[in-house]
């Protein structure tokens, strides 16, 4: 069986449709425990002291919100080439949820920033990046909204998508590009030594787990909302027309 | 329960305050699209059905059970 195959509306509904409560289930669980580890049963660091607990919720939604463009990144470009509804359906669905993800690694970034570094915000390469990115995703969704024919916004979204790939990818490298700004480097590495404390380490990776669940979850549940939405807007076009 | 957050606390929680908000704020907002499109779309379809029956149908229908 080809991957393809689950291009087809009615394919993705009965898969996704399956898959989901279990998607929810351990979306929820993995994000209940590892926030809940995270606040609760960890210690605090020795010198930003309990503002760490912040590393739990700060760096998933970054990590999500840099990866969610990626994703509509691939999902744009298989509309492009092969034509694939869903796939142009599923990029649309994704972007409230990397535009929220963005804002929350803004704010907890702005909340954690001002005790530590004595500012809210500063254009550092890594934070100007990602209010650049957050831009993006705003005029992705407006783009979205300001184009009836569904076929013509799908491929004008496209192109924007991958123009604002840049961004992404600047944001996630920003620190490597530059070597200069406020922000830390990254939090998680092959590279065992790079890598925050144990104690910290282990609730940090469910958390993760716990935000991309979240994500993949809100993916599914949008994009079965754009797919039943699109049908009952051809079965009243079709209705008009009878 | 809440463990000691010393000087940060209004950070601390704040920050958690407004992820878990904006979260559940996300999760309303795409269940209540979710069920308002699915309910739209049955209530077409069921419209449809309806008039795809024709009264000969309709009658063996009713016949046959």
């Amino acid at each position: 069986m080809s991957l393809w195959e689950y291009a087809n509306p009615r394919r993705f509904m009965a898969l996704s449709g399956a898959v989901l409560p279990w998607v929810s289930v351990g979306a929820i669980a993995a994000l209940v425990i590892g926030l809940g580890w995270g606040f609760f049963l960890t210690p605090d660091d020795f010198r930003q002291g309990s503002t760490v607990k912040i590393i739990y919720i700060h760096v998933p939604s970054a990590m999500v919100a840099i990866n969610a463009w990626l994703m509509m990144l691939v999902t744009s470009l298989v509309w492009l080439i092969r034509r694939h509804h869903v796939s142009a359906l599923a990029a649309k669905a994704a972007a409230p949820i990397g535009a929220t993800m963005t804002l929350i690694a803004l704010i907890t970034g702005a909340i954690w920033g001002q005790p530590m570094w004595g500012t809210w915000w500063a254009w550092d390469p890594r934070l100007t990046s990602f209010l650049i990115l957050f831009l993006f995703y705003l005029g992705y969704m407006a783009l979205w909204a300001a184009i009836d024919n569904p076929d013509t916004a799908a491929e004008l979204t496209s192109v924007l998508c991958i123009v604002g790939s840049v961004f992404a990818i600047l944001s996630r490298y920003a620190l490597v590009f530059w070597n200069q700004g406020l922000h830390q480097g990254a939090s998680l590495s092959m590279d065992a030594e790079e890598n925050v404390a144990d104690v910290f380490y282990w609730p940090l990776l469910v958390s993760i787990a716990g935000f991309v669940g979240l994500f993949v979850m809100l993916v599914l549940i949008r994009t079965r909302t754009e797919v039943r939405s699109r049908r009952l807007k051809a079965l009243l076009q079709r209705e008009r027309m009878a | 329960m809440i463990p000691d957050l010393g000087k940060y606390a209004v950070a601390v929680v704040s920050a958690y305050g407004v992820t878990i908000a904006l979260i559940l704020v996300l999760i309303g907002v795409s269940l209540r699209q979710s069920i308002r499109t699915r309910q739209a779309l049955r209530e077409v379809e069921n419209a449809r059905m309806s008039k795809e029956v024709t009264p000969d149908t309709k009658k063996e229908t009713e016949l046959h059970g």
